[in-house]
């Protein structure tokens, strides 16, 4: 029971990360129904970041608490991250926004590739460690151990995700975006400045990945220029799952895919008779995605499109 | 008594909550020109894709020549014989017109990919049909000058043309037009209803949904008016024109 | 304008003149290569037609038929590990090409359906993040799949490859002929050669038969495809078949030439390579993408070449990795190419005609 609990809780962790970066995608495929490959770059550019700041204020002797330098390294990371959003969008999509589906995905393509080697540029190929200043106290539940850490990874991606569900939902930024998302031409006849309201998405979800470029720094406690790949595209499995285009979607395909790859891990190894092991745990996410797609293509929160003909 | 081609009964087709056919029923005999009116939202063009298979029926029974259609594919719908137009016409746009109308005899040709690669005697005859039959359809529709233009570049009623072109490249007994005349003038209104004589003098049975009731007057045999996805009246045009339930749908009165 | 000449042009003189042109420059190519630069390119040459086998594979389900799959790389690693499993020490297995190369391409055919099936409802993005997916869990599997029982020797890959051979003749050595001393390179380029034809006509014959119309009519407009009585479900089975097929064959190719494979040869990068080959080069036409094949396998060579010279005559020094540096032009290259040019190099003037529609705003 302690060993399902545990997975559970890793899974929470982990997905709430994931959920995280969901709803970056999420937010960009239903404003501009495109899928932003390069979203898994920006996370990892904000782990990159976070993670330099940190080491450079330890290396000039600046001696303040872990929490102090974890949240100066973020508010560096958070703009460098949403000027990388609103270039990302700027250059690289705004220019297609009529083209045929294919060419903004292919600059997408193009665009996380440039990302990986200008970081490779900048911080070499190798893993960079976490400074190593983070706690590891343990908070034990009924037998299951979490770190202190994790439990507030996983509050504040609540505090946040919560906190942009009110925006989109009670401000006016956030109803000018549900307007675009539904319609861009109309939106735009009604006074929203259609331009202002993509960029704007792309600089927060930009805003959020990079909170979770941290959150991945600090879980794994190394950062990588590739790290942004797999975890990328796993976010947007959730975001699938969740019914993409759908912000409460995203949150719970994010943690639903946590917990599923989470106990997947832990058990496959006994559902296979010792066949396939823990290594497998990368083929969770995309067996999931392709079994969602299949039975309920339009993901498990979102609406059924009408086919139309 | 005529004979029967097509049979529907008790067609239901809900969408979500929205019960946009509800239990239609209607017969097509071999050789006539029948009209479907009805006011916007009535329910025509869903009919009209229940009947070409682009949607399934809930409930129901289809039967088309004998052969029992009750949620079959297109291309077995098609390959029966019933053929259909779009309403906002749907043209392959980057094919010339000629290939449109080849694309259509591929239900009636049976080449395969191997066929393709080896380019076999048979094959190659195949071929020549296909396009010999495109060339011939292109000029009974009256479009041959036009052939190797791509379809997004001939003019609207050309369009309506080749649409009808293409499906009557499948060989169809039925051939279903979707507001064939819409954004027509009035002369190329007359030369499209000499045609679609013209089909049926050839043995073609004719559905036809239509907002100009002026239209369907005049060229339709039989005709039947649906409203709130319920069929409302059926017959010959004179009587339905008196219906006192087609004129109240007509003029609203039942609605406001 | 005629866009598809079904039946063969009556051939002119010009035309039969340009061929010939061709095939010489074809035949003598790789010893004025070698000769000029060493064996090496002619290497990268064998390479570039491999790679033009590949891309026109792909480019029978992206281009002909328009379904965008990101995970091709899959069929590719199916083909080789076939070819390999069954003709390496690793089993101690060594069958002939004829039956490996074949054997291969069909069980990638058959992996093509298994993701096609699925997928059948699936467009665009979708489809594109699915098929990535799947390549993705084909290479997890090839990377795991050593124990508990060794099936596919895991990371460290399978080596010893038994190279293309007939008889005693075999394609992996040096051979004779009129006095002329014909290295292993060369051999592959002729076999390479003589098998991209037979694909580039295979291509061709498919594009312009009912099957390639019907493609496009789905490509287009799948709803009015299927009204005209096309069977949508069957013809796009056929294309990731048929794609599948050409992946594994060049995957089969590739393991005889290489002598060594292992997973991280058939990466989500080399399937994005492949696709940014279809894509540069001018998607749906096959000039197109057998330029795009060249240009992206010579291109990167070149500058691998040249980049570390450059920067020790320049700087003195190495500042950029050119490894590094051949990556981060390669997706510039795709950033611009698309907003400059989204129609390719060498469009067709099918795609050359969507892409104006684009622009104009429809």
């Amino acid at each position: 029971m302690d060993i399902f609990l545990q997975q559970i809780l890793n899974g929470l962790v982990l997905g709430s990360i994931y959920a995280l970066i969901a709803l970056g995608y999420t937010m960009v495929y239903g404003i501009m129904g495109l899928i932003n490959f390069a979203h898994g770059e920006v996370v990892m550019v904000g782990g990159m970041v976070t993670v330099t700041v940190v080491s450079a204020l330890l290396g000039m002797g600046i001696n303040l608490p872990a929490l102090a330098l974890i949240l100066i390294g973020v508010m560096v990371a958070i703009p460098a991250c949403m000027l990388l959003g609103f270039t990302i969008e700027r250059v690289a999509y705004r220019p297609l926004r009529n083209a045929p589906r294919l060419a903004p995905l292919i600059t997408a393509i193009g665009v996380s590739i440039v990302l990986q080697q200008l970081a490779i540029l900048v911080w070499g190929r190798n893993y960079i460690p976490f400074p190593p200043i983070l706690d590891h106290d343990v908070v034990e539940i009924f037998g299951a151990s979490i770190t202190k850490l994790q439990v507030s990874i996983v509050v504040l991606c609540f505090v946040i995700m919560t906190a942009l569900l009110v925006v989109v939902e009670k401000t006016k930024l956030g109803r000018a975006m549900r307007a675009t998302s539904q319609n861009p031409a109309v939106a735009g006849l009604m006074g929203v400045n259609v331009n202002t309201i993509i960029s704007t998405t792309f600089v927060i979800g930009s805003a959020l990945g990079a909170i979770a470029g941290l959150m991945v720094a600090t879980n794994y406690e190394q950062v990588h220029y590739y790290m942004g790949f797999m975890i990328g595209l796993k976010a947007f499995t959730a975001a699938v799952l969740g019914g993409i285009g759908n912000l409460g979607g995203a949150v719970a395909g994010g943690i639903l895919l946590g917990i599923i790859e989470s106990l997947g891990a832990g058990y496959i190894g006994d559902l296979t008779g010792g066949f396939l092991g823990s290594h497998y745990q990368d083929i969770f996410a995309f067996m999931v995605l392709i079994a969602v797609l299949i039975f309920r293509p339009s993901g498990l929160m979102g609406e059924k499109m009408a086919d139309r003909a | 008594m005529a004979e029967v081609l097509l049979k529907i009964d008790g067609i239901v087709k809900r969408f979500g909550g929205l019960v946009a056919l509800n239990q239609v029923g209607l017969t097509i005999n071999k050789g006539e020109i029948y009209g479907l009116i009805g006011p916007n939202g009535a329910g025509k063009t869903t009919l009209f894709n229940v009947l070409t298979g682009l949607y399934m029926p809930d409930e129901g029974s289809f039967t088309f020549d004998g052969t029992n259609l009750f949620r079959a594919q297109p291309h077995v719908v098609v390959g029966t014989g019933i053929a259909r137009t779009f309403q906002n016409i749907r043209l392959f746009k980057e094919m010339t017109a000629l290939e449109n109308v080849m694309v259509g005899r591929h239900i009636r040709s049976k080449a395969g990919a191997l066929g393709a690669v080896l380019r076999d005697k048979g094959t190659r005859a195949e071929e020549a049909a296909i396009r010999a039959k495109a060339q011939e359809l292109l000029a009974y529709v009256g479009i041959s000058d036009v052939a190797d233009e791509f379809a997004k570049n001939l003019s609207y009623g050309h369009q309506r043309r080749l649409e009808i072109a293409r499906a009557l490249a499948t060989e169809p007994k039925l051939l279903a037009l979707d507001e064939p005349a819409a954004g027509m003038n009035p002369r190329e209104t007359e030369e499209l209803k000499a045609l679609m004589e013209k089909i049926r003098a050839s043995g073609i049975t004719v559905l036809l949904i239509e907002h100009d009731v002026k239209l369907m007057m005049g060229l339709c045999d039989r005709i039947a008016v649906l409203d709130y996805g319920k069929k409302i009246a059926e017959g010959v045009p004179e009587v339905v024109r008196k219906d006192p339930k087609v004129i109240e749908a007509y003029l609203g009165v039942a609605h406001s | 304008m005629t866009v598809s000449v079904t039946t063969t042009p009556p051939a002119n003189g010009k035309k039969v003149l340009g061929f010939l042109a061709s095939a010489i420059i074809l035949a003598i190519l790789p010893f004025v290569v070698g000769n000029a630069f060493g064996n090496s390119w002619v290497r990268t040459l064998d390479f570039a037609l491999l790679y033009v086998m590949l891309a026109l594979g792909l480019n029978i389900v992206v281009g002909f038929a328009g379904l965008l799959d990101l995970g091709f790389i899959a069929f590719y690693a199916v083909g080789a590990y076939t070819f390999a499993l069954l003709g390496s020490p690793h089993f101690g297995i060594h069958l002939p090409f004829y039956i490996t190369l074949p054997l291969g391409a069909l069980i990638a055919a058959c992996f093509g359906l298994l993701l096609g099936t699925p997928v059948l409802k699936l467009k665009g993005d979708y489809l594109a993040i699915v098929t990535l997916g799947f390549g993705e869990i084909i290479r997890i599997f090839l990377n795991n799949l050593n124990a508990p029982y060794n099936l596919t020797n895991g990371p460290q890959g399978v080596n010893l490859i038994d190279p293309v051979s007939v008889g005693g003749f075999s394609l992996g050595k040096t051979h004779e002929f009129f006095g002329i001393s014909f290295n292993s390179v060369y051999m592959y380029y002729y076999f390479f050669l003589a098998l991209t034809v037979l694909v580039v006509i295979m291509a061709w014959r498919l594009q312009h038969s009912r099957i390639g119309r019907a493609w496009v009519a789905m490509r287009e407009d799948d709803i009015a495809a299927a009204a005209m009585g096309i069977n949508i479900r069957n013809i796009k089975l056929l294309a990731f078949a048929l794609g599948a097929l050409s992946g594994g064959v060049a995957g089969g190719l590739f393991a005889s030439f290489q002598g060594f494979i292992s997973p991280e040869s058939f990466g989500l990068l080399e399937s994005i390579m492949i696709l940014a080959m279809v894509v540069l080069g001018g998607m749906g036409h096959i000039p197109g993408v057998i330029l795009g094949a060249v240009v992206l396998t010579i291109a990167p060579e070149i500058l691998r070449d040249v980049i570390g010279p450059l920067q020790m005559a320049t700087f003195g020094k190495m500042i950029v990795d050119p490894e590094n540096a051949r990556m981060l032009l390669f997706g510039l290259a795709l950033v611009v190419m698309m907003l400059v040019r989204p129609e390719g190099m060498w469009p067709s003037k099918r795609r050359k005609a969507e892409f104006d529609d684009a622009k104009k705003g429809h």
